[in-house]
Order: structure tokens, then sequence, then C-alpha cells
């Protein structure tokens, strides 16, 4: 049988039998990844190791990530480092990537080949949309010329780029669209050309991200060949204070850990703090899972999670939830009560410090926006801190709803105790700029014509998830990661401000 | 066997059907790891050693030679392909050859030596030297596209992001190799070098300092990089067909 041949060849993921992948079983030890001190908040341990042999009939507790792709290849049992090749329930891409997964597509399997499953593929062109760039134009006209041609259930299409409103079908940033409308399930396998698809392990289900190649052979077969990662369980518990959000806790674990402390690994989040966290927090949180080099987030499914994704869709699901008895490679525990706000510093996600120990720096702009900070909630945030504030930005400050639906949210919903006000007059008030048209948007730089792109070598705050060198154009512009309470603080001191001093 | 489960995979593929053990009929621009040269000899080689590893079977080995380029830590894949240039399609040959000539473009100013120089469409670069987690960041297959069109043939650093890591293998484009050491430190741009490698250990020759490293085992990803990437790969287990005639 073709499948036994090739779960006896396993396929990548070398680096994973290294120290921090599978530890020997009497093996207690930090991190080695890890270049700084543990702080003693976090309490880690390694598990034993199991292996495939040793399990024979006997079941072993599995936790959700396991128990996911176990039954996505239908088997009954899987552990950490097994080979298998996994069925897929949704594949996802965009105008970026697109056009060259289904080339690759078509060159392997062939010119007139078709693809696994018109229904489980969804396009959404979101990053290089309101650009006169001729290229970027013709990578959304290819996307559609293939969806025509594979008869492609969900392309959400955009052909009026002067007036996004005039495209019924057009959403915007990919994962959020996702979400929005009801592609995230419970128990699921969902793959995209994206790094952030790990956003969609809000929703209880394996997501991460592929390329382009991974992506063609997924096109024509729906299986792709998969390394079963071990998880790494992060237990926050606590009351959330008012002035703290998704993003502050994912930039402080990131900062623990390192941009290579999940390498090769699940991040599943758990705890009273995640349970209190709405679907568009616990999105925030998993999106920056990538950050960590993880492979994919999970948290739980709740009731939650539930509302929202049965008023997205009729489709069933069945969720998955971790043994009690299951194996996790290391174990941290965050008391969320006691945390601060924090941002990353330039260069890099995990170059953490407290906001409020960054109060002399200055800076240029503010950027509101991204699959990680510019959802509904993102901009209600924001707007709250602004109303609190009563004051106007001393920077320029860019808004950038992630969907069409975002957009519609902030210049129609109410914003909490602002007396009917919505978002959208709120920033009008305070000075921001005015919301653009949704897309990814400067997140990534992009063609040189986009809308609050860095062109200069500036300071700026960001909603956003990546901070490297050139990350959103200029070589030599700093950005600083926060949460959207944290970018508004900012801008209106134009300094980097802890949201304290407005909020509370 | 193979009929019935591929059909099973997909309905379509009764069309494109082929024995999956023929050959497929077009050679992909990707498919990089078929040619292995012989290192040029070098008065700088001392070691004994070598003299024995040549005269191994050449099947059994691949080499790599000429020159270094060393970056440091977390090489993101922004640095290596600026996203402004992901409009550019890897699967257009054009497009390809054009991402070649914007490898590693994003890297800071600091970097006075250029990988690809101005006005050029290939690197005189043969082999990257890395630090750690080289390649974090986004899963856009242009990082490990754009090198290799640039004509480096592998990359040995001491640690990977998984999507950088797993994109090299499927697409072939440059062979991902994990060092003992930090290599990176003691190394400079412009070093001579060989990248041997072999069932057991692999090692990199640093003919400018004289210095040889033990490379780690390519282990779980070697079978899928001497297939040829993922497709290959899957051909070879009779998961998919080979490739059909157009």
């Amino acid at each position: 049988m073709a499948s036994s041949v090739i779960s006896s060849s396993p396929f990548l993921c070398k680096s994973a039998q290294k120290d921090l992948g599978f530890p020997k079983p009497s093996q207690i030890s930090v991190h080695r990844c890890q270049k700084r001190a543990i702080s003693r908040k976090i309490v880690s341990v390694m598990a034993p190791q199991r292996s495939s042999s040793a399990t024979g009939s006997v079941k072993t507790g599995m936790t959700m990530t396991e128990k996911i792709l176990a039954k996505a290849a239908e088997k009954s049992q899987v552990v950490p480092g097994d080979n298998i090749w996994v069925n897929v329930d949704v594949l996802m891409t965009h105008d970026v990537c697109g056009p060259g997964a289904f080339g690759i597509f078509k060159r392997e399997f062939g010119e007139k080949a078709k693809v696994w499953d018109p229904e489980k593929i969804v396009v959404i062109p979101d990053h290089y949309i309101f650009t006169a760039d001729k290229r970027a134009n013709r990578n959304v006209d290819i996307m559609r010329e293939h969806c025509r041609e594979q008869n492609i259930k969900y392309f959400y299409d955009i052909t009026d780029l002067g007036d996004f409103r005039a495209n019924p079908d057009y959403k915007g940033v990919c994962h959020v669209a996702l979400a929005q409308e009801g592609h995230c399930r419970p128990g699921e396998v969902l793959l995209g050309t994206d790094s952030h698809t790990c956003t969609a392990g809000a929703f209880g289900q394996f997501a991460t991200g592929i390329g382009n190649t991974d992506a063609g052979f997924v096109l024509g077969t729906g299986k792709i060949l998969l390394k079963v990662p071990p998880t790494m369980r992060f237990i926050l518990d606590g009351e959330m204070p008012s002035y703290l959000q998704a993003k502050d806790l994912i930039l402080q674990i990131i900062g623990e850990i390192s941009v290579a402390g999940a390498t090769y690994k699940t991040m599943e989040f758990s705890g009273t703090t995640i349970e209190s966290l709405t679907m568009e927090e616990r999105m925030t949180l998993c999106n920056m899972v990538v950050e960590a080099g993880g492979k994919n987030g999970v948290i739980p499914p709740d009731a939650t999670t539930f509302n929202y994704v049965e008023n997205r869709t009729s489709v069933p699901f069945e969720p998955v939830y971790s043994d009690g008895n299951a194996s996790f490679i290391a174990d941290y525990r965050f008391d969320v009560s006691k945390l601060e706000p924090v941002v990353a510093k330039p260069h890099s996600p995990d170059n953490r410090a407290l906001a409020r120990e960054c109060k002399d720096v200055k800076i240029d702009r503010v950027y509101i926006g991204s699959c990680t900070g510019g959802k509904t909630e993102d901009f209600m945030a924001a707007a709250k801190l602004f109303h609190a504030a009563g004051k106007q930005v001393k920077v320029p400050t860019f808004l950038v709803p992630a969907t069409q639906k975002v957009w519609m949210d902030v210049y129609a919903l109410p914003v909490p105790g602002a007396g009917g006000k919505t978002c959208a007059q709120i920033f009008e008030e305070a000075g921001c700029d005015t919301p653009t048209s949704p897309s990814c948007g400067a997140c990534l730089g992009g063609p040189a014509d986009t809308y609050a792109r860095l062109n200069e070598p500036q300071v700026c705050v960001s909603t956003t998830n990546r901070n490297f060198p050139g990350r959103m154009g200029h070589k030599e512009g700093q950005i600083y990661l926060a949460s959207p309470y944290t970018a508004a603080a900012s801008a209106l001191t134009g300094h980097v401000t802890d949201p304290r001093e407005f909020l509370q | 066997m193979a009929a019935s489960s591929l059909q099973s995979l997909n309905p379509t593929f009764s069309q494109t059907l082929a024995s999956p053990n023929t050959s497929p009929s077009f050679r992909s621009p990707f498919l990089r790891f078929n040619s292995s040269f012989t290192p040029k000899p070098l008065s700088t080689r001392s070691s004994s050693s070598l003299i024995a590893r040549s005269a191994a079977e050449p099947q059994e080995r691949k080499t790599f030679h000429g020159l270094c380029y060393v970056v440091g830590d977390n090489i993101d894949t922004d640095q290596i392909i600026p996203a402004e240039f992901l409009t550019l399609v890897p699967s257009n040959p054009d497009e390809y050859e054009k991402l070649g000539s914007y490898a590693l473009i994003g890297l800071p100013a600091s970097y006075k030596d250029r990988f690809v120089q101005p006005g050029e469409m290939k690197t005189k670069y043969s082999i990257i030297i890395g630090g750690e987690n080289f390649g974090c960041g986004s899963s856009r297959e242009h990082a490990p596209v754009c090198l290799g069109a640039a004509g480096a043939k592998a990359v040995v650093a001491q640690s990977y992001a998984r999507i950088f890591f797993r994109n090299s293998v499927a697409t072939g484009e440059v062979y991902p190799l994990d060092s003992e050491v930090r290599v990176c430190d003691e190394c400079k741009t412009g070093d001579v070098a060989t990248v041997e490698l072999r069932e057991g250990d692999s090692v990199l020759i640093n003919h400018t300092t004289g210095k040889e490293y033990k490379l780690k085992p390519i282990g779980d990803a070697g079978p899928v990089i001497d297939a040829g990437g993922i497709f290959a790969y899957a051909r070879k287990a009779g998961m998919i067909p080979s490739a059909a005639a157009a």
C-alpha cells in the first residue's frame, strides 16, 4: 500500500530530533535555544518520550493536535514524530501565492487536471490589492481565471480597485475573512499559503502555513505529508486587566520563549483567561504563534467558539480536546493579572519590553491594521481609548480595517460607553487618517504605492505581527509591535506609551 | 494498486495516468540536485582523509563547491526577498530568474558585500552560511526559490525556521544543512568552501581557513530531497501519477 511505504520513509523535520524536540526520558532541561534567563514565573517540564512502537494496541492519551491529525489521517493513534498523510478540509490561498501554487499544480498534474474538491478551496485576494502595480493586479486576474476554470466555489473577487465597496464578493485579509465567512471549524485541518494561517487554531482546529509547492500538491490530492508536532502547553489564568489585550499576552510569551522557542511545535493555550477571551482575541493570540516558530496554535473550543461558528456556517463539526493523560513537551504558566502592556522593539518580535519603559521613544506614526490587529474589536479598543482620552493624535495614525465587514463595523457600530458614537466618528475627532480600503496593506510593505507604507527610516508603533528590518518597507524603519490600546495611547503622546495613561 | 488508489484521490487523474515508475516527461526547472560536480583540487587541502574521500563511489556523494556568503541569526524571509517582489510568480520562468536577482536584497546596509551585485541576475556565492533560525517569518516559497534561482546550492545554518526548511525540501531549490557549531562566526564572506554530503557524516570544508566542520545528517528530509522534491517523492511512492504529456 502506498501510504505505508511513505510512512516508513518519513519526511523532513530532522531538526525536531534536536535537543528541544525529543528529549531523553529522564531529562529535565531548559530550552537550549533560549539565550536569556528564564523568569521565575515560568515552569518548564519536559515530558518523557513515547515511541510509536511502544504503544502497540494500548491507547495513550493524545493532545488536541495529535487527535485532529490522527483523525485526518484515518488513524486511531499518532505520536509526535510520526509522518502521516493527512486529509485536508480547507485550503486557502491569496493573490501573492495563488498563481504560483496553481502554476505548480498544472505543471505537475497536467494542464487539464482538476482540483481535488472545488468546494474546499478558498481563494482570498488580500495582499496587494489597492495598488497600480501591474503585476499585482495581474495576479488577481490570474486567480480569477483559475477559479473560473476550476469552478472554485469560494473566490472573494475584486475587479473595481477604485471603490472596494463596489465589489460584493471582496472580503479582505484572508485570515479574518476565513473566520467571518464560516470556514474555520473545530477539529478540522486548514492549510493556507500564508504563515499566519495559524490564526485559525483559535477555533480548535489544526491550521498552519505552507508554501506554493505543498499547496500545489494539496490542490491535486487533498492530502499533505505532515510530521506530528509535540505540544507545548501555555496555561493562562487570572482576570485580564482592563488595559491588557491578547496582543500583550502573545508578545509576553514570545518574549519568554524567543522567536524559535516553539519551532516545529504546537502551542496550546488554555486556562481561565483564555476562556474569558472573545474569538477575535483568541485569533490575535494564535496569529503570532508563527512568530515563535510554532507549527500551529490551538485553543480548546467552547461555547464562545460554538456560538461564533454556528452563526456563520451550517457545516457540522466535531470538537476535539486534549486527553487528561496527554503528554506535553513543556508547560508554561502565567498569572495574567500580574502582566503589563508590552511592546516588541525593533527588530524582532521577541525583543520584548514593558511599554512604560519605552516612554522616551519618540515615534513618527502609528499603524492600526492587519490580521493581528485590524479586526473589529481591535478598532473598538483603539476608539475606546481615544474617547476616554478626549485628545488629538500627535502623529499620523493610519487605520486599515482587515475586511469589508470590519470597515462597516467601524462606521456602523456604536462604541460602548461613548454615547452612541461609532469608531469612525471617534477616530475623526481624534484626528486619525480616514479608515482606508481593507487589505493587508502596509503590514508587509508591499508595492511602493501601498497606503501607509514605511518609505522613510521612521519609527512606527504598529498592531501588526513582524518587525524584522524592512518589514513595512524601509530597511531602517523602526517598528514597535503593540496592542491596539498601546498603539492608540502612543498616537496621543507621540511616544511609545502605556495605555494606562489614558485608561483606568 | 496504482490505478484504484490514485482514482480515489482524484478522479480526473485517470486521464493522465501513467506508470509511476517512468520518469517525468519533462524536466522541472526546480530539480536541482541531480547535478554533482567534483571539487577542483586545491593546494590548501592538507587533510589526508580528503584523498580517501575522492575515491568513494560518485553516486554516494553530492558536492557543492564555491564561495561562501555569511549572514547572522534570524535572517527572516523579508530580508531574503522583500515583500514588494512577491508579485513575481515563481512558476513563471522569466519571473523565476528575476526573483533570483533580488535574493537577499533585504539585508541591511551593514552587509557591505551584496549577495547579488546590482545589475546582475546571478550570485557568485554557492554556499550561504547562516546562524540560528534561518528563514524565519513568512511561508513565502519565494524565499528558498530566489536563493536557488540566484545560483546558491546549499545553506549551512545552525538552525532553521520550519516553513523555510520545508519549502527548501519540497522545491529542491537549495539543500538545507545543519551545522553543529556556529559556523557563521568562523567563516567570512568570500571564503572558498566545499560541502560534501555522504551517507554518514557530511562536512563543510573551508579551504580559506583550512577548517572542517561536521554537518548533521539530513535525516528525514533526505529521501525527499534525493527524489527531487515532494512531487518526485510522491511519484516514486506511487502516491500520484507521473506528469502528463501536455
